[in-house]
């Protein structure tokens, strides 16, 4: 293969340019669909493969189904409570007042809803929701499609997606970002992963959707695909990234597989239980139990299994208990759960409990954006943007989620903040905004990796230096953090970087080329792993998912703000964090208990 | 040691594909497809095969597994293996792309055709449309596939005509729309299958039901669908093509 360059490549222009087929990315396609603007989705898989799909008990909204007198500013409170405080109360009073008519509009897409008595859309109680402000016990906010909803509102968006005729680049994968002398963002290189076709693809705006990166740990309930493409390119681009160090583990991955046993089973009245059988959060959470932050479930887990009360013979994971529940409601409720552990775990939940172990889950982390998802630049004014660059879903850090995000409210986030983004878009293209054009530099500095790849002739395998960093993650940035050990990790990825760099791509061919797709998509998991593993050492506190061994307590004198990691330096800086919603008083922070 | 046979063809070196064989060491504990096909990888990058979920949900992974049909992820090996043997091929029917990939695009061609999305002109004013949990309740078994396309690949009637019968992942699809009791599109959906083939190539083979990796049943969705056609005003129309093709 010659080397590429700006004149061997062709050239697709597009006004718009979605990265990611998930669930934020068609949300943001939908709304550009009926706008008149040249779109394009590009997507590494076909969008239905996209990590969405794998979302279970579903997406939380005060729809006021379950509770005629529910609201949107609880629900607002819970999230605020849920994020330790870090969480922008300006985004979150917007997702969580905008929430109900973007699942309302949902249900007219055609999203098969599980449904209560009286026809509407049912709702199951999940992690850290209260009522009247955390002071009327458990709420049931949690709007449901059985245990499917990420399948079900996946396909509702993809379907409309065709209804209104987006147009796809599938199985096209982005490689890096093209900046110009502006640095405004001007499109990507990219190719058919079918054809082995290169081309620049140049747009006016560029939508990062491109998901989270959970294969940065050796157990995720992540998809093979989520390896954070998008951050990458951002980051090779010297763009920065906020909150890298909060990672969410979810309680109850399957013990070995990894795979996802969403929260609505304890939503449903699951429990858990060490080897005594004890039903242990009864200690940690006397009032939520169960059901309280995901952040302070997992945690109470890892300490039964550390004080020698796990389950198995080695002692090191514990039982989800479902059989009380009973068949009918296990079968009509959560008839996927019930499939994932007679497949991954051979336990059938009618009769026996399932063996889970917490398992990193979702990246609250991201490109630091605004309610339009217009990324932030590195400064500390907000009204500083990177022309042309925008970012959604859990690629973005809007951030709904600060240091821990409450179950159902990813799914929430995705077509909120996918909306409010194509709306932006459409408005400020049409008023004339856009960037000014990339020259031949630039795109061949955007092509400069691929080349390197492309003629790489000996160098490092992928699938060994994969595993060698997913095991650094895992030892060194887990559910407990030590500032120690993380010094460890931290040289042990500045080892993994030589290595990162000289990857010799062993395939060189052009048809359905995934040993090239992987070495890619491992440079961009290094990216991601590096900006996670500065940001949990330098963040010198415990909060939310964060939690250091030598730094227990909240620091808020210091750390009530949010983390930028600035990849050019490597240094983390600080961004601070909005107290100012417009229709309610902000939540200011408390002692967090559940 | 079990033999593993892959289905090899890279269009830019092989005028024919082939089988490659692999020695693999039995593993002590069963294993998923899958994660075979994975651990084959590492020491050979340049199989290709799509993957994404690796829980049986995304549908990426079809594959013709020892002759039949089914998702490598949630096929544990154990289940499948005979006389230490195993071969791997792409779903059967559709143009191979390389390896195990084939090019879906008849597949989705024929999902679009169907108008796979709710359709109702009536507005809603506030709030979602109700339907009650009876009603509900019909599209279950419906609007669980994934796409995966062991049904359709698997269908004598689907690898004759790929263009022309819509084949029993989109037909499951189509009456996952028309038992939706918020759709008010019916008649024109009936109306847009009634010609000899998009539905009536169905054969009753029920090779859909015996490899759907969700457990489904494409077979009855068709079934229904047929019976709301010749119980309806289309009925003449279609006895008689029927009867010409």
């Amino acid at each position: 293969m010659s080397t590429l360059n700006s004149s061997n490549i062709k050239t697709l222009e597009f006004d718009v340019l979605v990265i990611g087929g998930g669930g934020s990315g068609m949300r943001t396609s939908l709304e550009l669909a009926k706008s008149g603007l040249k779109t394009a989705v590009v997507s590494k898989v076909f969008p239905t493969r996209s990590h969405t799909v794998s979302a279970q008990g579903g997406i939380t909204c005060a729809i006021a189904s379950a509770d005629p007198q529910d609201d949107w500013r609880w629900h607002m409170y819970d999230t605020v409570k849920g994020s330790d405080y870090i969480g922008d109360q300006d985004a979150i009073e917007y997702m969580c007042s905008q929430g109900p008519k973007a699942v309302f509009e949902l249900e007219h897409m055609g999203l098969p809803f599980s449904r209560t008595e009286n026809g509407r859309i049912y709702q199951r109680p999940f992690g850290g929701q209260s009522k009247d402000f955390g002071k009327g016990g458990q709420a049931a906010r949690t709007c449901a499609a059985a245990d499917r909803t990420g399948h079900a509102l996946l396909h509702t968006l993809y379907q409309n997606n065709v209804k209104e005729g987006s147009n796809f680049l599938n199985e096209w994968f982005a490689v890096d970002l093209v900046l110009n002398k502006f640095k405004e963002v001007t499109g990507v290189v990219a190719f058919s992963i079918e054809s082995g076709e290169v081309a620049y693809l140049k747009a006016q705006a560029t939508v990062l959707a491109t998901g989270g990166a959970g294969r940065i740990y050796a157990s995720t309930t992540n998809a093979l695909i989520n390896t954070g493409d998008g951050l990458g390119m951002s980051l090779r681009a010297g763009i920065p990234a906020q909150d890298m160090e909060m990672w969410q583990f979810h309680p109850t991955g399957i013990y070995g597989a990894g795979s996802l046993v969403t929260e609505g089973c304890r939503g449903e009245g699951g429990y858990l239980i060490n080897k005594d059988g004890e039903r242990f959060m009864e200690r940690y959470a006397p009032n939520a139990k169960d059901l309280a932050g995901r952040d302070v479930v997992a945690r109470s887990m890892v300490l039964e299994i550390l004080e020698g009360r796990g389950c198995g013979e080695d002692k090191d994971h514990v039982f989800l208990k479902l059989d009380h529940l009973g068949a009918d409601v296990l079968n009509a409720k959560l008839p996927g759960i019930c499939e994932l552990s007679r497949t991954f775990a051979a336990v059938d939940p009618v009769y026996e409990p399932i063996p889970v172990v917490p398992t990193c889950h979702y990246m609250m982390g991201g490109t630091p954006t605004n309610i339009h998802g217009q990324a932030f630049k590195l400064s500390s004014s907000d009204d500083d943007y990177i022309p042309g660059l925008f970012s959604v879903g859990e690629a973005a850090c809007v951030s709904v989620h600060g240091a821990n995000r409450l179950g159902g409210n990813s799914l929430l986030d995705l077509v909120v903040f996918g909306r409010a983004a194509g709306l932006h878009i459409n408005e400020a293209l049409k008023s004339g905004g856009g960037v000014a054009d990339s020259d031949k530099d630039d795109i061949e500095l955007a092509l400069h990796n691929l080349n390197k790849l492309n003629e790489s002739s000996a160098g490092y395998e992928v699938s060994a230096v994969k595993k060698e960093l997913q095991e650094v993650m895992q030892n060194y940035f887990g559910v407990f953090r030590r500032g120690d050990y993380m010094d460890k990790g931290v040289s042990a990825l500045e080892e993994i970087r030589e290595k990162i760099e000289n990857l010799h791509l062993k395939d060189k061919s052009a048809a359905f080329n995934t040993n090239r797709v992987e070495a890619i998509e491992l440079q961009n998991l290094f990216e991601v792993a590096e900006a996670t593993a500065i940001s949990s050492l330098q963040r010198t506190e415990s909060r939310g998912a964060h939690a250091r061994e030598d730094y227990p307590d909240r620091d808020d004198e210091n750390w009530l703000c949010h983390s930028l990691y600035d990849p050019t330096t490597k240094v983390l800086g600080k961004r601070h964090v909005n107290f100012e919603p417009s229709q309610v008083e902000a939540f200011p922070p408390k002692v967090r208990t559940y | 040691m079990i033999s593993v046979n892959i289905y090899r063809y890279n269009p830019e070196k092989d005028s024919f594909p082939y089988m490659q064989t692999f020695k693999f060491e039995k593993p002590k504990r069963d294993i998923m497809v899958l994660e075979l096909l994975n651990q084959l990888k590492e020491k050979d990058p340049t199989i290709s095969y799509r993957r994404s979920c690796r829980e049986g949900v995304c549908g990426s992974d079809g594959m013709n597994i020892n002759g039949k049909n089914g998702l490598a992820c949630i096929t544990p090996l154990s289940t499948v293996i005979k006389k230490n043997k195993l071969d791997l091929r792409p779903l059967p029917g559709l143009p191979v792309v390389r390896d195990l990939v084939v090019d879906m695009t008849e597949f989705y061609a024929q999902y679009e055709k169907i108008k796979p999305f709710l359709q109702n002109d009536t507005p809603v004013d506030i709030g979602e449309r109700l339907q009650s949990p009876e009603d509900r309740d019909k599209l279950d078994g419906l609007y669980e596939c994934i796409l995966c396309a062991c049904c359709s690949t698997s269908c004598p009637s689907f690898w004759w005509n790929p263009d022309k019968f819509v084949g029993p992942a989109a037909l499951l699809q189509a009456y996952r729309f028309i038992a939706d009791s918020r759709d008010t599109k019916t008649a024109e959906r009936l109306q847009d299958l009634s010609d000899p083939f998009s539905v009536y190539r169905c054969h009753g083979i029920m090779n859909c039901v015996s490899v759907c990796p969700k457990g489904l049943n494409p077979n009855e969705a068709i079934g229904e669908i047929k019976s709301m056609l010749l119980s309806g005003k289309n009925k003449q129309n279609i006895i008689a093509s029927d009867a010409v093709s």
